[in-house]
């Protein structure tokens, strides 16, 4: 198997835990309810838990330490979707992103743990049990809230309209796609979107919310291939202030 | 002569530093100790949540306790070779969480359902009159309910 294809894999789900697990944690000390800012605290430490999981993957393959990856590179070096990286805006949008991110992120997770490459087999069966508890929280909150107040409907509604372009650049496919896919090593984009496809539209059809016609909307791709939009460099010099000043910095 | 009974008996003295009644063998985050012929000793771990901030203290926490007892040549490893889920916490450990005020873990067979959180069986009146107030608590291993029937907040070791 190329090595080149299995970092590349391991980059981009490394990426997208360790920048959404960066953007959750800024609503620690801001949700809207005591719960909620524990729950996106919560999931932050886990999907930086889980990046630092991958990251180490990455080390035996011959890369970097995982500080070094996490607080080193700049943007254009991020395999992560756009979808993670956009800043927060309020929570209508947060949660919105959530549910398309983790709905497909489970996906992914359940897949590797029938891969073929042994060591992504084991983080992944491992993570498939953590990330099942962020579906349910998504999942959850927009079936209440998506059944709730006219207001509650219309801001999830117009931040489903705004996040779906980024969420379907998720699945942008790699270089390497085919190859993962014959090697029996990952699924592929194509078969993760499939399911999300189903599993979102199911959650959906519970509330008063309308999934628009996927095949009208354009995805917003690059993020797989480091271009990124103007949020994630500010991102990457905030996540890295301190071990830029002190890379021994212990806390 | 070194066994791996002794070394677990040892590693009983460590516990769970945010669940202290705990020890990290009834927790299931030992998967493993093997003694070589020149008595250096390996101990495999495993992290029960993958961001878990405390399983890094635990590690050291078991380094220290082999050292204590005299055991100079020791390897103490955090993998996920053999991955931690809840059904791998003893049945004394799970009698330890209870009289904590912490509900067990329910045991499941081969896939969980988190259905089964809806009515988890309250620690101090034993009701499943129960309700889950958020999946997220304290820390990442508890999750929050409250028991309509004892009319108190309770905390549960998620199920994973």
């Amino acid at each position: 198997m190329n090595e080149q294809a299995i970092k590349d894999l391991l980059y981009k789900l490394a990426d997208d835990q360790l920048i959404l697990g960066h953007r959750n944690s800024e609503w620690t000390g801001f949700g809207p309810i005591l719960e909620e800012d524990i729950a996106f605290s919560s999931m932050a430490q886990d999907k930086i838990g889980h990046s630092l999981a991958f990251y180490t993957l990455l080390q035996e393959l011959g890369e970097a330490d995982p500080d070094t990856v996490a607080f080193t590179r700049n943007a254009n070096q991020f395999h992560n979707s756009q979808l993670v990286e956009l800043p927060n805006g309020e929570y209508d949008f947060s949660l919105i992103r959530h549910f398309l991110y983790d709905n497909a992120e489970i996906i992914r997770f359940e897949m590797l743990a029938q891969s073929s490459y042994e060591p992504i087999t084991k983080v992944a069966t491992k993570l498939k049990g953590e990330v099942k508890y962020h579906v349910l929280h998504a999942n959850t909150w927009i079936k209440n809230l998506g059944t709730s107040t006219e207001e509650a409907i219309l801001r999830l509604q117009s931040s489903l309209n705004e996040a779906l372009p980024y969420a379907l650049g998720m699945f942008e496919k790699s270089k390497y796609e085919q190859e993962l896919i014959d090697a029996g090593v990952y699924a592929g984009e194509e078969a993760v979107k499939v399911e999300w496809l189903n599993r979102i539209t199911a959650v959906i059809e519970k509330t008063d919310l309308k999934l628009p016609d996927l095949a009208t909307i354009e995805p917003k791709f690059g993020g797989r291939y480091g271009e990124h939009t103007e949020h994630l460099q500010p991102l990457l010099d905030e996540m890295a202030e301190v071990f830029k000043i002190d890379p021994t910095a212990e806390w | 002569m070194l066994t791996k009974e002794n070394i677990l008996t040892l590693l009983e003295e460590v516990k769970d530093p945010e669940i202290p009644v705990l020890s990290l063998v009834d927790l299931g985050v030992i998967t493993g100790v093997e003694i070589s012929d020149e008595d250096h000793v390996t101990v495999n771990m495993t992290p029960t949540f993958a961001g878990c901030p405390a399983m890094d203290y635990m590690k050291k926490d078991v380094e220290r306790t082999l050292e204590k007892h005299g055991i100079p040549n020791y390897t103490v490893n955090m993998t996920f070779d053999k991955p931690w889920d809840s059904n791998k916490l003893s049945e004394k450990g799970r009698q330890h969480l209870k009289e904590f005020g912490l509900a067990p873990p329910p045991k499941y067979d081969l896939i969980l359902d988190l259905d089964i959180l809806e009515h988890v069986k309250c620690p101090y009146c034993d009701s499943d009159n129960t309700d889950m107030r958020t999946p997220f608590g304290p820390t990442l291993c508890r999750s929050m309910h409250y028991c309509n029937n004892c009319k108190q907040m309770f905390e549960q070791f998620k199920p994973l």
